[in-house]
């Protein structure tokens, strides 16, 4: 009988410091024995738990797309016991890798669709597999228009600032980068808040459009009505839930909204499906 | 896996007990009720010691047998100088064959309940379903049940019968054993139990004589049909919910509850990654490491441990509430808060 | 004592309608034989369901200090002895203001211990009534009728604060205070064990515990947003049911209500594994009375001994 609960040894390869006030940063992970990275079969959307020996474990959205070999990445804020041990570790230690879980992203919904994915903060980590996932030479012809609006504080908040600026400059894709605010004369992005990009910059919602929003609950709560006033059917929003995990698999009975859990029903939800659940969250 | 042909039945001499016990105790681990103080509880038989069987029923369910309060999943060596160091190995465990002996049969339909979420197609936790398998049940049918008893309507029954592998009816100077599963059959080999008897009728009418025994009961026919979201908006739950202390004596001392939490514990150089049962009244339960809580009030972790138990498994699960009747959080709340009262009160409410 | 019901229903009735409260914090009947259930009333139609009797001993002070923090109402509480001294402590901590509370004063007889009348039957008890000193259990074809006296917990036999501390309006006539009472004779048996002995006493009183924190949810002075059991960063106990972490909890626990603990049992009645959890708490309270004379929540003037210094403090 496998074990759901038993880690893949991993190392870590690298780490890199995302944001100026250093809450958050990128590790990317090899897995030890190279065997189980092919049982680590994963989609843009899903997370993982993050092991570390001594602490505990912590679920984190998969940065890094499945067209990426050879390493899995997460990019990781700085909060509770886990987190903050996790960020005083070094390139070469240990640590484990459970996963991957939850449900993903509905790719087969997806293809052949515009999508407009809409971010904030940190929360950008599952939709950067996605964009990285879609614009893959093979899987870009089988979307339609793609548009990327992500916002953060100020431009120094910004994550994979690089990779930002070569989506910016692809004809594959419309990035519109917003910061809230910023004293930087040489600014060439958009400021303002996401929801405010939005109305201004997503295509109105059809049939052939979704959207996949991730972010703060606040930039949420501000996007929605954007979305509504642009016609956007509730089963063509898309939204990715947080909730305290421990087990991952549906079974520890922490992270239900109604009947559903988070973390094996979810994480990916619609808003039509979000309606008619408990306001829980 | 249930026994195809018509039900045979043994009958047992209570002269012959103890050498049974003890040709059992060859070939099972044993576990039965022992008497503490005043309440009875579970717990593994040293040899020689009998299960105790003249009890109404234990403090807190025989859950643990399968799943315990604190277990070891992993072990790990945080000494970098030694090789594997902080991998997770598999904490060795005895799951060689085990038999509870007497055990209610609402405690033992509660294991199946419980399995739905611990042995799914997609996923199986080890722990719990190697534990799981490894037990032979051998339930003791209930002829005199407790006032707090609402088993009848909570799906199960005095002489309930799914869970079990063995039914003892204690019949005065023998007990009747009608082998349910082949497993059961099994047990009745070790123990050399092999006196055929035609006692249908006999138990069928204790049966009923404890049926109506049961004087306690809840409705649950329209929880089925209520809007979730009704019933977690409904104004009830102030007033049902304000004596609860938030502790977690229910969700400790019930059958059906299997939540937990999963925790590192070092000493030294190794350390342990540990499961211990957690409980939806706790407020860490689901606070986020923002410090958000989704479930912050004491009524809302209330409401979800009842909305948990009478809507949303039985949505989840189409297959009733998860619960068995067996009384015990109501008897044990501190404060008196009584599931029979909320769940009709959830059942009868009307928008 | 249950003679006290039409009073506090009366005085209820006219502080709602006069709106000098908003709401009234009570008992109302239980489902379970000697078990009342902690309510709110607000309206007439709830005031019906109040009850007095021997079947009380939940703390209500404990109500206070999770229901005001948000709300801003005028709050009737019904009060023993204890649950009064746990206000003044409320009040002492700034948990609640004075002029927030209608205290309804009730001079208290003691409280019966329902495991203590279960533990004297083989049978089970369908219906417990009272009458006067009396307590009458009755089962299937079968009464018995005990001395109330007999069959109180142990905190009320040994209680010499029966009567409310403060209060707004009293249900009754101020009851004889006990006099003559050992209060401490258990924890002077202890005190004299070889420390061996103590120990595997303490063993022995915690080996049931399953960590459902009753004792400390039905106290009044654990109000903690996050208790140090709990607490993750740093994390002072381990989660599990290791004998040292639950060692811990109880100590701990009861070293946190030394100089505030008014020994009102709530602790051990809460306790579903009859765990003697007084057996901790009442050796501080001991120490506190013998070194500071000090009995908590007796005056909302003086501030208690461990908040405060005065030079004749034993060292």
């Amino acid at each position: 009988m496998q074990n759901p609960y038993l880690p893949y040894p991993v190392r870590i390869d690298e780490i890199v410091t995302e944001t100026e006030d250093k809450n958050l940063k990128t590790f990317k992970l090899v897995f030890l024995n190279p065997a189980d990275e092919e049982k680590f079969y994963y989609k843009a959307g899903q997370f993982a738990e993050l092991s570390v020996a001594g602490k505990g474990e912590i679920p984190i959205g998969i940065a890094s797309s499945p067209t990426e070999k050879g390493y899995i990445m997460f990019t990781v804020n700085k909060v509770g016991l886990v987190t903050t041990h996790l960020h005083s570790m070094k390139e070469g230690d240990v640590i484990g890798i459970r996963g991957p879980l939850g449900n993903s992203y509905p790719w087969d919904i997806l293809q052949g669709k515009n999508i407009v994915i809409i971010g904030g903060g940190f929360a950008f980590t599952t939709l950067r597999s996605s964009i990285v996932y879609m614009l893959d030479p093979v899987m870009r012809p089988k979307f339609k228009d793609i548009h990327v609006i992500y916002g953060a504080r100020s431009p120094e908040m910004l994550l994979y600032r690089d990779e930002l600026a070569g989506w910016e400059n692809s004809s594959d894709i419309n990035m519109h980068i917003t910061v809230d605010a910023t004293d930087d004369p040489d600014w060439k992005y958009n400021t303002g808040f996401v929801p405010t990009i939005t109305e201004q910059k997503a295509l109105p919602g059809n049939a052939e459009t979704y959207a996949i929003i991730c972010g703060p609950p606040i930039m949420i709560k501000f996007t929605q009505p954007v979305l509504d006033k642009l016609d956007y059917a509730h089963d063509h929003i898309i939204m990715s839930l947080e909730m305290r995990m421990k087990c991952g698999i549906g079974m520890c009975g922490r992270c239900n909204i109604g009947k559903e859990f988070v973390c094996k029903d979810g994480p990916v939800f619609t808003l039509a499906q979000l309606d008619k659940m408990p306001k829980e969250f | 896996m249930n026994l195809g042909y018509t039900m045979k039945v043994v009958r047992i001499d209570k002269k012959n007990w103890v050498g049974d016990i003890e040709n059992l105790s060859r070939s099972y681990r044993l576990f039965g009720p022992v008497k503490d103080d005043n309440f009875h509880r579970f717990e593994e038989l040293d040899k020689d010691k009998l299960p105790d069987l003249d009890y109404f029923n234990t403090r807190l369910s025989p859950k643990s047998i399968v799943y315990p309060q604190s277990e070891t999943m992993f072990e790990y060596c945080l000494d970098e100088r030694k090789k594997d160091h902080h991998v997770m190995k598999e904490a060795s465990k005895d799951y060689s064959q085990r038999a509870v002996i007497g055990i209610r049969p609402c405690d033992a339909a509660a294991f199946l309940l419980v399995k739905r979420n611990f042995d799914t197609p997609e996923c199986k936790d080890p722990y719990w379903v190697k534990a799981y398998e490894a037990t032979t049940f051998v339930g003791l049918a209930c002829n005199n049940p407790h006032s707090a008893c609402f088993c009848t309507t909570a799906g199960c029954g005095p002489f309930h019968e799914d869970g079990l592998d063995i039914l003892l009816i204690d019949a005065g100077n023998h007990y009747f054993a009608k082998i349910i599963t082949s497993k059961g059959e099994n047990l009745l080999k070790a123990a050399g139990w092999d006196t055929k008897v035609d006692a249908g009728k006999e138990i069928e009418s204790m049966k009923q004589n404890a049926e109506t025994g049961i004087t306690s009961f809840i409705a649950t026919n329209k929880l089925k049909d209520k809007i979730t979201a009704d019933l977690f908006d409904a104004p009830f739950w102030e007033d049902m919910a304000f004596a609860c202390i938030n502790c977690g004596t229910c969700t400790y001392a019930c059958p059906t509850c299997w939540c937990f939490d999963i925790q590192d514990e070092v000493h030294g150089c190794s350390g342990t990654r540990m499961r211990n049962w957690d409980s939806c009244m706790y407020p860490l339960f689901t606070l986020h490491g923002s410090g958000y809580n989704p479930r912050n009030t004491g009524m809302q972790r209330v409401r979800q441990r009842f909305m948990h138990k009478l809507k949303y498994y039985v949505d989840k699960y189409d297959n009733g509430i998860q619960c068995v009747g067996c009384g015990r959080c109501v008897s044990l709340c501190p404060v008196n808060i009584d599931i029979r009262k909320i769940c009709n009160t959830m059942n009868s409410y009307e928008k | 004592m249950i003679e006290y019901i039409n009073k506090i229903k009366e005085i209820s009735e006219r502080l709602l309608k006069e709106g000098i409260v908003d709401i009234i914090i009570g008992f109302r009947k239980g489902t379970m034989p000697m078990m009342n259930e902690p309510c709110f009333a607000k309206s007439p139609e709830d005031i019906k369901n109040l009850v007095w009797d021997s079947n009380c001993g939940i703390n209500l002070a404990n109500y206070l200090t999770n229901y005001s923090a948000d709300r801003k109402e005028k709050i009737g509480i019904i009060a023993k002895g204890c649950d009064s001294r746990n206000i003044v402590n409320h009040i002492i901590e700034n948990k609640i203001k004075r002029d927030q509370l209608f205290i309804i004063g009730v001079p208290c007889k003691g409280m019966v211990d329902r495991r203590k009348i279960v533990s004297i039957f083989e049978r089970e008890i369908k219906e417990v009534t009272e009458e006067k000193n009396k307590i009458i259990v009755k089962s299937d074809g079968f009464e018995k009728i005990l001395k109330k006296a007999e069959v109180l917990q142990e905190n009320c036999a040994i209680c010499i604060h029966r009567n409310p501390v403060v209060y707004d309006e009293l249900v009754a006539d101020l009851v004889e205070e006990q006099k003559d009472v050992d209060r401490y004779e258990d924890v002077r048996r202890i005190e004299a064990m070889p420390v061996e002995k103590k120990y595997k006493l303490f063993d022995d009183l915690l080996s049931a515990c399953i960590r459902c924190y009753a004792c400390r949810n039905a106290c009044p002075l654990c109000y903690c947003p996050t208790c140090f059991v709990d607490e993750s960063r740093p994390q002072w106990v381990g989660k599990s049911i290791n004998p040292v972490d639950i060692r811990t909890f109880h100590f701990l626990r009861a070293f946190h209500c030394a100089g505030r603990c008014t020994d009102c049992g709530a602790c051990e009645s809460a306790c579903p594994m009859d765990i003697k959890v007084r057996t901790f708490t009442k050796k501080l309270e001991k120490d506190c009375f013998e070194l500071y004379g000090w009995e908590a929540g007796m005056s909302l003037d003086e501030r208690p001994p461990l908040d405060t210094y005065k030079f004749d403090y034993p060292d």
